[in-house]
């Protein structure tokens, strides 16, 4: 068989497993429809946080990012690993002792103020459709290079799939889908990496071999880069070239953002008790390291790989894999100075080759040579981080309509049989809007998905964390803190992104930092304003005081914390 | 019983504890020291220090530090007599609309 005839049986019977599971794990109430009947164990409460939370931008572009970048592509490593730690000490246990739907709710009724949950039905609604976007992009790639179907076409099956599961099995059926989906992309992110891995440095273990020698030599293989990168013209691969302050700011907004990010905090909501929450977050982590400590060595490889590959090779001679991606035209290549051969150097003037980053792990087994049914597997995994981080956000967007807009805040008297009824409906609606922006993506995906991150950052995690910590908050402290952190944060992008991108370098940006790190900034002027202006109004009233204490302690009876009207 | 008031307290110690390392792991030795760090090698192996903590090291720290997490507020909720198999289930959610 070959990689074509691998990719499709690969994929069909993965996504016949997700079918199957679907249909077993069909949603009967709103309960199981929102947060899967709080039933789920932690492991699999853990995996399918990975899943969902592990997108096509984790399993397709990071590892590419990386090895573009070297050192600066740390920020996305340590940001988005480290942002768990927060959720798991400072919101995920408190959260599920509160024991509602949504974050949302939370925001609404421990503020008790109906705008401080509209606000959060809009960003969470906003922060979903941003990402959601970015995932269908990922399922156009795959599909378009590996199957050779049209992109639309792609977009098209993957929502019919996605469709199938969320809208049928709620969240229910999207936990399950996802702990299958977690396993077949872990195994198709590490067995390439481990037998690159085994290929050039004869370790096993890929987190260890990007430390070691190249068979056959003894300098490592971070110094040959190192040494590669300097004859090229390119930044050192392991020293980077951001300002400090830059890395810092950026690594603080991914890792807040992170666990602000609705659809994430809504996972720990789906275990059976407090502890469970706990452990839920510890197992979650160590799944998703072991990717992310997986990926920086599928950086290494690749890029040494690649320049092993290219660099001063005749144009004529160049591997199959070169030319089907040129025609997808995510690789370009221009003989400027005629010689035949490929300049790939640091010097933009005489620089001959365009490389996307998207590509780099998905065209990294065959660039190693792998056998074709790994490349299948890797397009597999590709779509099981993209359908899983999809369904995931989805359920976000049909929970916020249905139960935050339409049950606690426009039509409170609803039955829960229309509001599942409605829960389904916007799932469907939602799975419409995302398949409209796979086929026609917005070219700002990547400017949208850092407003992702920010705007969680500077609107969720400080009104979360102080809801819990500080019993003095009171509604106006929130809500003024929600509102300047994000009309500074919007402002700071939407003014560098869009209206004058020409001014976005670092000269022009406030202490150097850039857009995608202004979140951290945001978060600070959230916290700040939040505590000044709750000091002008009075405490927020003894019914909330009570649930604060509730939700501080794992055990006690709850029933007193119902207290919206 | 011990109070509350109290629980409250050692849980916040406890947090504040994990976070001071997770700040100095990170942010520290992955950031800001990341510079003399590199100086150094990671003992048998390849790795600039500095670099390895930024990409390795931080992440294998963030796992320990919830399980680390997990243990200790598991006791401290026997200690004072808050962990959650100590009561009956039913009582565990009320409000459950499904159930």
């Amino acid at each position: 068989m070959n990689v074509q005839g691998w990719t499709f049986a690969i994929v069909g019977l993965t996504f016949a497993l997700y079918i199957a599971i679907a249909m077993w794990s069909k949603a009967r109430s709103t309960g199981e429809f929102y947060v899967a009947g709080k039933g789920v164990h932690p492991i699999a409460n853990g995996m399918a946080t990975a899943a969902d939370w592990m997108s096509a931008a984790s399993f397709i572009s990071m590892a590419g990012l990386i090895s573009f970048l070297g050192y600066d592509g740390s920020v996305y490593l340590m940001g988005w690993t480290g942002g768990y730690v927060l959720l798991a000490l400072l919101l995920a246990p408190y959260l599920r002792k509160f024991g509602k739907f949504t974050v949302p709710d939370f925001v609404g009724d421990r503020y008790e103020s109906q705008v401080a949950r509209v606000v959060a039905v809009f960003c969470a609604v906003f922060v979903s459709f941003t990402y959601v976007a970015g995932q269908m992009r990922g399922v156009g790639v795959v599909f378009s290079r590996f199957l050779q179907v049209d992109i639309d076409a792609g977009v098209f099956i993957g929502m019919g799939i996605v469709f199938f599961y969320a809208v049928l099995g709620g969240m229910k059926g999207i936990t399950y889908t996802q702990v299958a989906q977690y396993c077949v992309l872990i195994f198709a992110y590490l067995v390439p990496a481990i037998f690159i891995s085994i290929l050039m440095t004869g370790n096993p273990v890929p987190q260890l071999g990007f430390g070691a020698a190249e068979v056959g030599t003894t300098t490592p293989l971070l110094d040959k880069l190192d040494g590669l990168h300097a004859e090229l013209g390119f930044a050192p691969y392991t020293d980077g070239s951001k300002a400090m302050l830059d890395v810092f700011c950026i690594t603080a907004a991914l890792m807040v953002g992170t666990a602000g990010l609705p659809h994430v905090i809504v996972r720990f909501y789906t275990v059976p008790r407090v502890r469970d929450a706990r452990s839920s977050a510890g197992w979650a982590l160590l799944f998703i390291a072991l990717l992310y400590t997986t990926a920086p060595a599928v950086a290494v490889f690749a890029r040494a790989n690649l320049l092993n590959t290219v660099s001063e090779q005749p144009y004529a001679e160049l591997p199959d894999w070169f030319r089907q991606w040129e025609a997808t035209s995510l690789i370009r290549f221009d003989d400027r100075n005629g010689d035949g051969l490929v300049q790939y150097v640091g010097d933009p003037e005489r620089n001959e080759l365009e490389i996307d980053r998207d590509i780099m792990v998905l065209a990294n087994p065959e660039i190693a040579g792998l056998p074709d049914w790994v490349v299948g597997l890797v397009a597999a995994g590709g779509l099981a981080a993209a359908l899983s981080t999809a369904a995931g956000l989805l359920l976000v967007v049909s929970s916020a309509v249905s139960h935050d807009l339409l049950k606690r805040a426009l039509a409170p008297g609803i039955s829960e049989r229309a509001e599942l009824i409605s829960a389904r409906v916007a799932a469907a609606v939602a799975v419409g809007v995302a398949g409209y922006l796979g086929v026609n993506p917005p070219d700002y995906v990547a400017a949208v998905v850092a407003f992702a991150f920010g705007l969680a950052a500077s609107s969720f995690f400080p009104a979360i964390l102080l809801g819990i910590f500080s019993k003095r908050m009171n509604r106006e402290g929130a809500v003024a803190g929600m509102v300047t952190g994000i009309g500074f944060t919007t402002a700071y992008i939407v003014y560098f992104k869009f209206v004058a991108p020409e001014a976005n370098t670092p000269d022009r940006w406030w202490f150097g930092i850039s857009p995608e790190g202004i979140g951290a900034l945001g978060m600070v002027v959230n916290f700040v304003v939040a505590t000044v202006v709750s000091r002008l109004f009075p405490p927020p009233s003894q019914a909330v005081q009570r649930l604060i204490e509730d939700i501080r302690i794992p055990r006690g009876a709850g029933e007193a914390h119902e207290i919206s009207a | 019983m011990k109070s509350r008031r109290d629980y409250w307290i050692q849980n916040v110690r406890i947090v504040t504890g994990l976070l001071i390392v997770w700040f100095v792991v990170s942010y520290g030795l992955g950031i800001l020291l990341v510079e003399p760090l590199n100086r150094v090698r990671l003992p048998g192996s390849g790795f600039k220090l500095g670099f390895w903590f930024a990409q390795q090291g931080s992440i294998y720290v963030f796992v320990g530090l919830i399980l680390a997490y997990v243990g200790r507020m598991n006791r401290l909720d026997r200690e004072y007599g808050v962990a959650e198999d100590e009561e009956p289930a039913a009582g565990d959610d009320p409000r459950e609309p499904g159930a």
